[in-house]
């Protein structure tokens, strides 16, 4: 790529451009155009059901877009894969952790990307000592009963979740995407995860965060999209809004697709039994 | 935890049907000392282990791929079926293995794309395949026997089914199989991609794992080994039963979990399975040895096989 080029490019990393899903008869995603730039933390906020998850495994190649684009640094992406994705640099961190849990620390660090040698057998030796290393330095899981060689089924919540974030760093990808990377935490895990977030724009990559929760979002977004029903219904960029606005925004939006909410709840609901 | 802790912590399931194992050679050895401390006994065993073997390694590579392949003894009754005519027709022996390995393997195939494209449940499809291959073949050959004999002193015959002085030389292909089954499933990618497959195939999916392709891999694998078998046996015997294969399905079955290979996937034992394998090739010798009668035998691969399952659930062995 020349500088030119680079230059030309250089609005974002990647776009989606109209993409709609449907599954039966149920449209998860409707027309959905939004882009990342280059070291951007896009929050991207919604509630359970407005289409996040969806948004992201087609990003990520899980599922195909039944209409619309994907670009990738101003190439279109065709014959799109989970694994084409992550050749690219794209990772992502899923809701489930996508962690296999009979198998160890290290097996799950490099599973489906595996240091292989000759024929493609495993490096098994250097695999755990990247673990172990990896263990020290970003988990900072210091107990001496948890090695490299330990099940990830025994692990909490929260070292899960560091275990698969971990993952995503190895990789040195461009794009992290988080999905509800705070679900299910602690709040002292929570921090941890959303220094993580800061320290991924301090590496100059870029991230999509995707949450219910607009505070874990608002404190480490460049810029906040709000899905609702499949659509993007707005977008900010965080100097333009503050939090109790954000608040307000959220629930007006939340208020639209049912019109009972608006209702004071106690009143007459209670008057008509 | 010192190496050498971890170690056995980690292979605590092999440590346990290993001793399994041994309690069992202990008490028939006691039982009858003058057939148990004489090598025959053994040679015995080894001359149809090396077959069993083979079959218990690629059913690990399924049941921890989390699927089940039923349809293996119809497989390796093909098989033997395809390289007993090709041989009697006077085709080279070799090429007639090699027939007989690709008939196999294509069989796997046809059983990988049904699961996996089609959608089907493994368990009922493969018995289906088991039933439809079964049947293919008394249609074929009108459930008459093909004789090989020969091939008795034919190089081919020699090498898969003679003997090193008094070793039987399927044990050598047994094992040696074993050993790169478990290279394949302990220390190379597809091992690892058969286990994450098994474990959570959803995960797998989302790190890109390619799960048809490594579904369809295991069961040709399976297929694969079948022909291998199939060939071993039609050479052991000198001729092609229409029956070849059948009586292998729930002992190998047994022999994969009795070994530690649990039912519900994402992990599983080549060393255990193959101890497994020799467990139950010993058990009908050392009945008639001790002095009770052939009818003992079944009860005691039973009692064998719940007291193996008790013991892994108390060295640690369960779902989470």
């Amino acid at each position: 790529m020349t500088a030119n080029e680079s230059a030309g490019n250089a609005q974002y990393i990647m776009k989606a451009s109209g993409v709609c899903k449907k599954f039966g008869f149920v449209q998860a995603l409707k027309n959905v155009s939004f882009e990342v730039g280059p070291n951007e933390i896009v929050g991207l906020i919604g509630d359970n059901g407005a289409g996040k998850s969806t948004l992201i495994k087609t990003l990520t190649g899980v599922h195909q877009a039944d209409s619309g684009e994907l670009y990738w640094k101003g190439t279109q992406l065709t014959n799109y894969s989970v694994h084409a994705a992550r050749d690219m640099g794209i990772v992502t961190v899923f809701q489930d952790r996508a962690l296999s849990e009979q198998h160890s620390i290290w097996r799950n660090i490099f599973m489906g990307k595996e240091l292989t040698g000759w024929g493609g057998f495993l490096r098994v030796k250097k695999q755990k000592e990247e673990t172990q290393r990896m263990m020290r330095e970003m988990m900072g899981f210091t107990s001496s009963f948890m090695t490299p060689d330990t099940p990830v089924g025994n692990m909490s919540g929260g070292e899960r979740q560091g275990v698969a974030i971990c993952r995503a760093l190895y990789f040195e990808a461009d794009l992290i995407i988080l999905d509800e990377p705070t679900g299910g935490l602690s709040l002292s895990e929570t921090r941890k995860v959303l220094k993580f977030v800061r320290s991924i724009k301090e590496s100059g990559k870029s991230c999509i965060f995707i949450s219910h929760n607009m505070y874990h979002v608002y404190p480490v977004a460049d810029r906040i999209i709000v899905l609702d029903r499949g659509e993007i219904v707005d977008a900010f960029v965080k100097g333009q809004i503050d939090i109790e606005t954000l608040e307000a925004r959220l629930l007006e939006i939340a208020g639209t697709s049912d019109i009972d909410l608006k209702v004071p709840v106690g009143s007459k609901a209670i008057a008509r039994e | 935890m010192s190496r050498a802790r971890s170690f056995f912590y980690r292979h605590r399931i092999e440590f346990a049907v290993l001793g399994v194992f041994f309690a069992l050679i202990a008490v028939f050895a006691i039982a009858n000392p003058k057939v148990f401390l004489n090598y025959r006994a053994y040679t015995a065993v080894f001359t149809t282990l090396g077959a069993s073997i083979i079959l218990v390694t690629s059913n690990v590579f399924i049941v921890a791929s989390g699927e089940l392949d039923l349809s293996f003894p119809s497989v390796i009754g093909l098989s033997a079926m395809v390289f007993a005519m090709l041989a009697r027709a006077g085709i080279s022996p070799v090429l007639a293995l090699f027939a007989s390995l690709v008939t196999g393997a294509f069989c796997g195939y046809v059983n990988g794309m049904l699961v996996t494209k089609v959608g089907l449940s493994s368990l009922v499809s493969t018995l289906g395949m088991n039933f439809l291959l079964r049947g293919l073949i008394m249609i074929i050959t009108g459930g008459l026997a093909i004789p090989l004999t020969f091939m008795l002193e034919s190089t081919i015959a020699k090498v898969f089914a003679g003997t090193i002085g008094v070793f039987p030389v399927q044990l050598l292909w047994g094992l040696g199989f074993a050993l790169i089954g478990w290279l394949l499933f302990t220390r190379h990618k597809f091992g690892g991609h058969v286990c994450y497959t098994g474990d959570n195939i959803t995960s797998a999916r989302e790190m890109g794992i390619r799960v048809d392709r490594v579904k369809i891999w295991t069961f040709m694998l399976m297929g694969f080994s079948a022909g291998f078998v199939g060939v071993l046996v039609t050479l052991l015997n000198n001729t092609f039963w229409p029956t070849t294969g059948d009586g292998y399905l729930l002992l190998i079955l047994a022999a994969v979990f009795l070994g530690g290979t649990p039912t519900w996937g994402g992990i599983g034992t080549i060393w255990g399975a193959v101890i497994g394998a020799f467990i139950l090739g010993f058990i009908e010798t050392g009945i008639i040895a001790s002095g009770l009668t052939g009818f003992y035998t079944q009860f005691f691969y039973g009692v064998i096989l719940i007291l193996a399952l008790i013991s892994h659930r108390y060295v640690g062995l369960k779902k989470k």
